[in-house]
């Protein structure tokens, strides 16, 4: 449970654009007829995703009433899970683990390079307000460690060095390759493979 | 070392491709209707023969839970859910599962669906995953076209329909009541069990709930037969695993291995061996951070499977081996361990919202060496007064990595924290006793 908080300045309106109401619309059609309720994660996600990054109160509401649920179990969902954004968080959105997997492998070095290239504290927009950054809990990518997401990509195997060049590609509005960064395919051991030999580079 | 034509994730690095052209080549939806033609029973006899027990953390027989399902289905319908929320910190195999051998888990979908009657299977995902879930989702919508799912299901006579559904980002709903709770649409807390998500689970619907990694073994368990399964490993320890090494290991990677292999192999062997040499080895976790640690000592001889591991006071878990070496203080690894733990509390049993962050506050203070010395069995006190105390196996998962850390390095901690406190305690006063009424008769 994390400590979240809405932003101060709030749109006045929030309404799904066509793509979104498509993609509502197919969501909802999983589930059993009167079980629209637990489409709400997935439409907070399409919201997020049409808002910039993040959640307007707005949103909120709107879902509360194109689910037909109320407001408040909704604004209960998009506070409790910490994949919503409740305030603008910038076009690039940066995650870094700092879980033990990753900190014994130098995960303090990668938000090093954050507080160089974005801002000194967490969640808070870069100068040019298109960038921010956080630590986040394990992202799963233990092997791969130190680790980091940019919106939906995984960059894995870090340094500060290449953390620092992945960032400046960013905030150049380039979009830099997502996996690993020393080269190795996967989650195969980078030396000395011992499994599956017949089938490598096949 | 387990031979290469005993693994069944033939693609684990990814090496042939994930498409259903080359999953086919691999031995994937082969002879699925010959399978399911052989009748429920047959199929969940035969898991029961394998002795696979559940890949999730808690090992549960995956045939016995399959049994709990309802034989008739009455006027509810039944569910599978797969559950893919693999979020404890070490571990990321199921990872490798939905982008690589999607069609494994598929076919095991169609296959366990058939075998507890449901028509619906939901496939929940951590939201991080979201670039794997969609490469999911290309394996589901090829499946779709060939006619192995949707109607009459890979000409089983059996309809099918998988969907996905993203988490957000909570490590709790990878606890099966919660992962319900998330899927209808509300925020993941635990509910109580009884009644058994088997009998009560989704829409108060019967469900069963497995992990990606079980579901996914289970068609190739039903090509060679449970008894070839069973031949691997040891008595109720059987058949293979994903192991997720990480940490300082030279060289970090997800390999497929047999029950039961000694963690020096996997260190040694697959990894690479620990930064700095064997003796530079200082603890071990064996499986996902809410597994209690192992000192060196112990790393020796120890081998890789769930009831050797709980004759160590740990568990397999999930198989994520986290390796710490002498570089690291270990304090400070398990402090962080417990700040994961207070993040991802929902907030629902007090022990576990209250006790998750009072025992992180203490493990960082005792990182630097700023708690008294009593303060170290009231660390012990804090976490077996969480322990069994809650609805759900999260207040265990919280408490046990700093009782190990208790267990084995309490001398460490002594050391460093030999610092008398201010005030000198002169009666037994219980400390949860409110501050306020103790300076009034003081």
């Amino acid at each position: 449970m994390s400590l979240k908080r809405p932003a101060k300045n709030q749109p006045e309106n929030f309404e799904f654009n066509s793509s979104s109401l498509e993609a509502a619309n197919k969501i909802i059609s999983r589930y059993p007829n009167g079980k629209q309720q637990s489409a709400v994660m997935a439409l907070l996600y399409i919201a997020q995703k049409q808002n910039n990054n993040w959640i307007p109160l707005a949103a909120m509401k709107h879902i509360a009433k194109f689910l037909d649920m109320p407001y408040i179990k909704v604004y209960e969902v998009a506070t409790f899970y910490s994949m919503f954004n409740l305030s603008p968080v910038g076009k690039y959105f940066i995650q870094v683990c700092t879980t033990t997997p990753c900190m014994i492998r130098g995960a303090s070095k990668l938000v090093e390079a954050c507080k160089e290239k974005i801002s000194e504290n967490e969640s808070e927009l870069s100068p040019e307000k298109n960038c921010s950054w956080m630590e986040v809990e394990c992202l799963g990518a233990c092997v791969t460690a130190p680790m980091m997401q940019i919106n939906d990509d995984y960059y894995e195997d870090l340094d500060k060095e290449k953390t620092l060049e992945i960032l400046d590609k960013i905030l150049k509005d380039e979009s830099p390759r997502p996996g690993s960064y020393r080269g190795r395919i996967n989650n195969e051991p980078e030396n000395g493979r011992k499994t599956l030999m017949e089938f490598k580079n096949a | 070392m387990l031979k290469d034509q005993d693994r069944i994730f033939q693609n684990l690095y990814n090496d042939l491709g994930s498409d259903l052209t080359s999953s086919q080549k691999r031995g994937d939806w082969v002879n699925t209707k010959e399978i399911t033609d052989k009748g429920r029973d047959w199929i969940i006899n035969e898991i029961k023969d394998s002795q696979l027990r559940g890949r999730g953390g808690a090992g549960f027989p995956t045939g016995l839970k399959w049994s709990f399902a309802p034989k008739e289905v009455g006027s509810r319908p039944h569910y599978l859910i797969i559950n893919g929320d693999e979020s404890e910190p070490g571990t990321c195999k199921d990872r490798d599962i939905l982008r690589f051998e999607p069609h494994k888990l598929i076919e095991g979908c169609l296959i366990a669906s058939y075998a507890i009657q449901a028509h619906v299977c939901y496939i929940y995902i951590r939201g991080e995953y979201f670039v794997d879930g969609q490469k999911l989702q290309a394996a589901i919508d090829e499946a779709y076209e060939k006619k192995l799912l949707g109607k009459n299901a890979a000409g089983t006579g059996w309809d099918l329909d998988i969907h996905i559904h993203y988490g957000a980002g909570a490590y709790i709903c990878g606890e099966e009541t919660a992962l319900l709770e998330s899927i209808e649409g509300n925020k993941g807390q635990p509910r109580l069990k009884p009644p058994f998500p088997a009998l009560i689970g989704l829409y108060g619907c019967p469900t069963i709930i497995n992990n990606v990694e079980t579901i996914a073994v289970v068609p190739t368990i039903l090509r060679r037969g449970g008894k070839w399964f069973a031949s691997l490993g040891r008595e109720k320890n059987t058949g293979t695993k994903i192991f997720c090494i990480s940490g300082n290991v030279n060289n970090p990677c997800n390999v497929e291995e047999e029950m039961n292999i000694p963690l020096k192999e996997l260190i040694e062997v697959h990894a690479g061996g620990v930064i700095g040499g064997w003796d530079n080895l200082q603890a071990v976790i064996p499986g996902g951070s809410s597994m209690p640690l192992i000192p060196k000592e112990k790393c020796e001889t120890l081998t890789m499977d769930f009831d050797s591991l709980v004759a160590e006071k740990s568990g397999l878990g999930t198989a994520g081996v986290v390796v710490i070496n002498k570089d690291q203080d270990i304090i400070k690894c398990m402090a962080r361990i417990a700040r994961f733990y207070k993040h991802e509390s929902c907030g629902q049993c007090t022990p576990c919202r209250e006790g998750s962050g009072w025992m992180w506050r203490m493990l960082e203070r005792m990182a630097k060496g700023e708690a008294s010395k009593d303060e170290i069995e009231m660390l012990g006190d804090v976490t077996k007064q969480i322990e069994g105390h809650t609805i759900c196996a999260f207040g265990e998962g919280s408490s046990w990595p700093v009782q190990g850390l208790l267990r084995h390095f309490k001398d460490e901690i002594k050391k460093r924290n030999n610092f008398d406190p201010i005030v000198k305690e002169t009666q037994n006063i219980p400390y949860l006793v409110d501050q306020h009424l103790l300076d009034k008769n003081a």
